[in-house]
Parts: C-alpha cells; sequence; structure tokens
C-alpha cells in the first residue's frame, strides 16, 4: 500500500496502474463506499461486479476523476486525483478511454465524427491521417462500413462497438467500461466481450470493466471484485470466483432468487401488513 | 390555527421569492462562466456557424411570417384610429416606431426563446441524459466550451439580425395594408417615417434591446439544458422552464431597458 | 448537413439580417438625411420655451439643420439654456437670430434659425444673442382680450 505522503512512489507503481486505498466516498451523508482497497496492475483486464446500485459505477466515476474521494486516496498512473487542478486532471484523462454505459455516442456527429473527436480536438494531424486513423478504429470493432450513418441509425449492439472505437481512438493507457453489457442481445454480448478483450490485448492498456453480467465477463477477464453495499466482499481470479463458497458471490454467480441477498425488502412480517396480528 | 396557516403562506411566499432569486444568481454565474470559456468559440467559429444555422436561420421563417402579420395588423389598426384625426398618413410612423422600438425586438425574442431557446435546452438536456457530456469530459475537453458556449454565441448573434428582419417585414406589412390596400399616400407614409424614426434613438436602441434579449435567452436555455435533471422529465420540465423564465426575463428587461433609453444615458 | 450548405444558408442569413439593418437605417430611419452626422454645439437663451423638448428639430428656412441636444434652466439669469447640435456642413453668421416656433397651431414646437448678414460665422460653443422665446397661447389671448376692451372703452370714450 502506498504511503499517502510520498509522490516518488509513482516509479514503484508502475506495476500498478490504479491503486485505490481506504477510499471513503458517499452522496450527502450516505456512505456509498466504505473502506475501500484496490489495485489493477498494468495490462491486466479487471471487472468490478456487484448488483444494481451497489456503488460500482461510482467507483468508476472516482477512478476517472469526475468524483473526488471523501476519505483515501485513488492514484491512476501514478498520480493522485485527490485535489488534482483541472488542466492536470485534463491531462492525464487524455490517457484514459472511457466507454458509457449506452455509448453516449454524440447524438449530432456521425459515426466518423464521433471516433475522430478527440484526434479533432486533441491532435493537429492533418485530416488524411485522421481520416486512416478513424477507418482503422472502425475496422478493429467490424463497422467500417457505416461510417457516414448517424447514431440514431445504428442497432444498440453496433453502437456499442463504435463507441468502444471511440473510446480507444487516441490508444489509451487505461480503458474504462460502464456496464458493457447492458441491454445487449447474447450475440452483440459475444462480440463486444471478445473485443474488449483483444483491444486490451492490442493496445497494451489497462481495462477495468463495471458490470453486472456474470457469465461473460467471467470469461475474459484477469481478476475480479465483487462489491456489495459498499464493501469489497469478494475477489480472485474467475476460476477462484467459482469455486468460491461465500453464500452472496455464490448466489450473485448462479443468479439464485434467495440468499444473503434477500428476496424481501426489509418490512414487518405480512401478518403485521394484513392487520391479522396487533403490532 | 389562522395564525399558523398565515405564516406557512408568508413562509411559502419567501421560499418562492429566495428560489428564484438563486436560479436568477445561478444563470448569471454560468453566464459569467460560458464567458470565460468562449476562447474555443472564436478560434474554431466554424462550430457558431453551426449553431447560427440551427438557432437563426431555423427561425427565420418563423420571424418573416410573424413579422408580417405584426406589421399588417399594425397598419389597419393605426389606420382605424388615426382615421379619426385626420392624420392617417402618420400609420407609417405609428407602424415604424412601434415595431423598431418595442415589437421587434420583443416579439422576435419571444419567438426565438420558444423556437431556438427551447431547442437548445432540449438538446444539451438530452445530452446531459445520455452522458454525452460527461463522455466529452472523460476525453478531456470542457463541455462548457465545446457544447455551451457555441451554442450562446450562435443565439447572441442571431437575435438582433431575426429582430431586424422582423421589424423590416413588419414595416412592409404594413405599407401593404396601409398603401397598398387602403390607399394611403405612398410618399407621406415614407417622408412622414423618416422624418419621425431616428436612426440612433430609435433603431439603435432597438437594436441593442434584441442583443440583450439575446444575451438574456440564450444564457436561460443553455442554463436549463446543462442543469437539467438527466431523465426524460427532467428535460421536459427544463425546456418548459427556458420558455417562460426566458418570456418573463425578456419583458422585464425590456421595461428596465425602455426606462433607460427614455431617461437615462441617451 | 454538410458545411458548405450549413455555410451558405447562414451566410444568406447574415446578408439578409444586414440588408435588414440598411432598409431600418435608410429607408425608415433618418440615417440618409442626416448628412455627415458630425455637428457643432449652439447656445441660447430663451426666456420661456414653451413645450420644446431636447430632440426637437432645429429648422432654417424650413429644412431641418440640428436638433436640440439639451434644454436646462440656467438659475442666474433664470432663463432657459437650449444647447444645439447643427450639422458641421450649415453655418450660421453672427447675428443669427433664434426663436421657438410652432409647427401648426398644436404641432410640435422646434427651433428656427435665421440667418444675419454678419461676415463672421458662429463658432462650436458660441451663444446666439438674439432670441425670441414662445408665444404662450394664454398670454396671447389675454392680450388680445385685453386690447379689445381697451379699444371698446376708447370708442366708448370717444362716443361721449
Amino acid at each position: 500500500m502506498p504511503d499517502l505522503g510520498s509522490r516518488h512512489l509513482s516509479v514503484v507503481s508502475v506495476t500498478n496502474l490504479v491503486e485505490i486505498t481506504e477510499l471513503n466516498f458517499g452522496y450527502g451523508s450516505r456512505l456509498v463506499l466504505k473502506g475501500i482497497n484496490l489495485t489493477v496492475r498494468k495490462g491486466s483486464l479487471v471487472a468490478i461486479m456487484g448488483l444494481s446500485g451497489c456503488g460500482k459505477t461510482t467507483l468508476l466515476r472516482l477512478i476517472g476523476g469526475q468524483l473526488q474521494a471523501h476519505e483515501g486516496s485513488v492514484m491512476v498512473a501514478g498520480q493522485y486525483l485527490n485535489n488534482m487542478s483541472q488542466s492536470d486532471l485534463y491531462a492525464l484523462r487524455r490517457r484514459l478511454g472511457m466507454m458509457f454505459q449506452f455509448g453516449a455516442l454524440f447524438t449530432d456527429l456521425s459515426v466518423y465524427d464521433n471516433v475522430a473527436f478527440q484526434m479533432h480536438e486533441h491532435t493537429s494531424l492533418s485530416e488524411s491521417v485522421i481520416r486512416d486513423l478513424t477507418l482503422m478504429k472502425l475496422n478493429a470493432v467490424g463497422l467500417r462500413g457505416v461510417q457516414s450513418l448517424m447514431p440514431s441509425e445504428l442497432s444498440g449492439g453496433m453502437a456499442r462497438r463504435v463507441a468502444l472505437a471511440r473510446a480507444t481512438a487516441l490508444d489509451p493507457e487505461l480503458i474504462l467500461y460502464d456496464e458493457p453489457f447492458a441491454g445487449l442481445d447474447p450475440i452483440s454480448l459475444g462480440v463486444i466481450g471478445q473485443l474488449i478483450r483483444r483491444l486490451n490485448d492490442a493496445l497494451g492498456a489497462t481495462s477495468i470493466l463495471v458490470t453486472h453480467d456474470v457469465q461473460e465477463s467471467l470469461k475474459i477477464v484477469d481478476y475480479v471484485y465483487f462489491v456489495s453495499e459498499g464493501v469489497i466482499v469478494a475477489q480472485g481470479t474467475p476460476e477462484q470466483i467459482r469455486a468460491s463458497t461465500l453464500p452472496f458471490v455464490h448466489q450473485f454467480i448462479w443468479g439464485e432468487a434467495d440468499g444473503p441477498m434477500p428476496f424481501h425488502y426489509p418490512a414487518k412480517t405480512m401478518a403485521n401488513d394484513l392487520g391479522l396480528r396487533e403490532a | 390555527m389562522v395564525l399558523e396557516s398565515t405564516l406557512r403562506n408568508i413562509r411559502l411566499v419567501g421560499d418562492g421569492t429566495l428560489k428564484i432569486v438563486e436560479r436568477i444568481g445561478a444563470t448569471v454565474v454560468f453566464l459569467g462562466l460560458t464567458l470565460t470559456q468562449s476562447a474555443t468559440s472564436f478560434r474554431r467559429f466554424d462550430l457558431v456557424i453551426r449553431e447560427i444555422f440551427y438557432a437563426g436561420v431555423q427561425s427565420l421563417i418563423i420571424i418573416l411570417v410573424s413579422g408580417l402579420f405584426v406589421g399588417m395588423v399594425l397598419g389597419l389598426q393605426g389606420h382605424e384610429t388615426l382615421q379619426n384625426y385626420g392624420s392617417e398618413q402618420s400609420v407609417g410612423v405609428l407602424v415604424a416606431l412601434s415595431l423598431v422600438r418595442e415589437l421587434g425586438p420583443v416579439v422576435a425574442a419571444l419567438l426565438f426563446a420558444s423556437r431556438a431557446g427551447s431547442a437548445i435546452t432540449a438538446e444539451i438536456g438530452l445530452m446531459k441524459a445520455t452522458e454525452q457530456l460527461s463522455a466529452m469530459e472523460m476525453m478531456a475537453i470542457n463541455p462548457m466550451a465545446r457544447v455551451v458556449a457555441p451554442r450562446f454565441w450562435g443565439g447572441v448573434i442571431s437575435m438582433p439580425l431575426l429582430a431586424m428582419l422582423f421589424s423590416a417585414m413588419g414595416i412592409i406589412g404594413g405599407f401593404l395594408v396601409a398603401v397598398v390596400l387602403i390607399g394611403v399616400d405612398d410618399g407621406a407614409f415614407w417622408s412622414q417615417m423618416q422624418a419621425a424614426v431616428d436612426f440612433r434613438h430609435d433603431i439603435a436602441n432597438g437594436i441593442i434591446k434584441s442583443l440583450v434579449f439575446g444575451i438574456a435567452v440564450s444564457a436561460i436555455a443553455t442554463f436549463e439544458g446543462y442543469e437539467a435533471s438527466p431523465t426524460a422529465e427532467g428535460v421536459s420540465g427544463a425546456t418548459t422552464r427556458t420558455v417562460v423564465s426566458s418570456s418573463l426575463a425578456i419583458l422585464a428587461l425590456d421595461l428596465v431597458l425602455t426606462a433607460f433609453m427614455l431617461k437615462g444615458w441617451s | 448537413m454538410e458545411r458548405s450548405t450549413l455555410n451558405l444558408w447562414v451566410g444568406i442569413f447574415v446578408l439578409l439580417g444586414f440588408f435588414a439593418f440598411l432598409v431600418l437605417a435608410f429607408k425608415v430611419g433618418n440615417l440618409s438625411a442626416g448628412g455627415s452626422g458630425q455637428t457643432y454645439t449652439l447656445v441660447a437663451n430663451f426666456d420661456n420655451i414653451g413645450q420644446l423638448k431636447e430632440r426637437a428639430p432645429v429648422r432654417s428656412a424650413g429644412v431641418l439643420v440640428g436638433r436640440v441636444k439639451s434644454v436646462r434652466f440656467d438659475p442666474i439669469h433664470y432663463t432657459a439654456e437650449v444647447r444645439m447640435a447643427i450639422d458641421t456642413q450649415f453655418k450660421f453668421p453672427k447675428d443669427t437670430s433664434a426663436s421657438v416656433l410652432t409647427s401648426g397651431i398644436l404641432g410640435e414646437q422646434y427651433i428656427g434659425l435665421e440667418a444675419g448678414g454678419d461676415d463672421q460665422m458662429l463658432k462650436d460653443g458660441d451663444q446666439i444673442k438674439l432670441v425670441q422665446g414662445a408665444v404662450v397661447l394664454e398670454r396671447l389671448i389675454g392680450q388680445f382680450l385685453f386690447n379689445k376692451a381697451q379699444d371698446s372703452s376708447t370708442a366708448k370714450g370717444a362716443q361721449k
């Protein structure tokens, strides 16, 4: 665990691209994340899993610097995100790629302009170079043919692939995926899963995947963190997770209706609510 | 009991007032933020041109048609009233002054708020709801500079042009009704108008008004879009608020500006 | 939409707006009649200016040559000090007279300038010495009635 005070540790932590130490975060007085410790090794593909609303998207936003930790530290690529200036944060984000839940493609730009967006904004490359790079990125996700379409003309799976091409447009060191599998049919889901793995390895990048899709993610990731009610309850390689005997992990992986995560929201007894017995 | 409910009502009034003041303050702060992020808009003016198209060119038809009709009605009504005093030749003066000083800037701004302002709010609100603004931020691009500022300047530049077109169209409408239809003398119509309408005091002040309205409407529209809660209801509510607040802002600013222009600096 | 189409439309829009501006300025407003737009100031003190307001026309031989810039009460002489902005292309001799006149019976009031014969011209900030204030209708009627009464009384006296 890095010492908060000494920043030259960044040389050491090159092997760990992301390090989160004793992180607490809340909206208002409600703590969403409690005492999170998490490391992501360079070049690996890590999944953060949990139920909807368990705080895993919040965790991703903390890594992307869209939210600030209340206590503890978040370190990305050797830099602490706490109290980072906007310009430093923007400089760091140029080395990051992020894919949002439903793609978040710019609806007023064509597929081509979406993928070329960061090149147009951040680089002074000539249009012909940008064109070649953009077509290569689109080709990598198999969608070179739709470059002139608008995002509204794409299917959900195709939009997700375009978003993937856009997230990797500047060959980022770290790619964040927010629910990349949400709302996809099984075929698109498999395609996206394979692409995430392939792009990660081809670019030599590091990826963090936030998802609740267990089966697909376990196929592609190197390491898994399980988050429940703001705490990391389990972690390990896919094999360890599959073999886990922890009741919560078991329930989650096999999709059982009842278990440590109760089916019933806490309430008074049924008999009470129906007025069969005095309170 | 009575005291209690009275107190509660007074508290509601206070609460509402505070909310309104807070909203105005937040809009002004947002406007300041937009201005500080405007460098990109002028370095890459094609971004603004695009927004002039969506805000200005697409409002052209409604502005031109409304201007023509308003001018025609002014011509009819003015002629009807002025006839009683035997000065129907002054109808040109009446049409021109009411349009250039008041109706041009105000009505054009009201139409602009409901046509272009609501569209700006809805667009930015939807970009927020679909995480496009977050995506932009994660690409190290400030949405204030890339999305908000060009739309703001597009609106600010479009508004005076639209207001002038509205006035010019209205005067043509008044001319059609008074001269062509009713038969007021052509020469008297124009010469009386020219004698009465002063460039600086009437036309220039009208343009200043429309510029101020343009700033107000664009600031409100971008603010409401940017601050909309990222849901379908949030965006539709923000769109409604844009039209309502812009209209109120236009009318209130018009009163202040008119008072100053008649008494104050000029 | 293609960028070139977009630019074309915006270009048309801006040109239309500019054209509307020209129409307003020259056809509707008085920019064309405003001459060079450069003015110099003349001052005149009237004992009474009636309803004269700022921006009232200043005419000479019926032609607009300037406008009233300000009207102020002069507390030393107890008169109304009127400053006029006169178009620089019109020069007036030193002995020009100014009077407050009314167009028509109930029309607006304006200042009429009548040129004299001096070879020296009035310069910026100069004072016009020969002035004639507004005719106050009440006083005029009063005078008329008074004269009538006097006439009839002298006539009666003559009869006796």
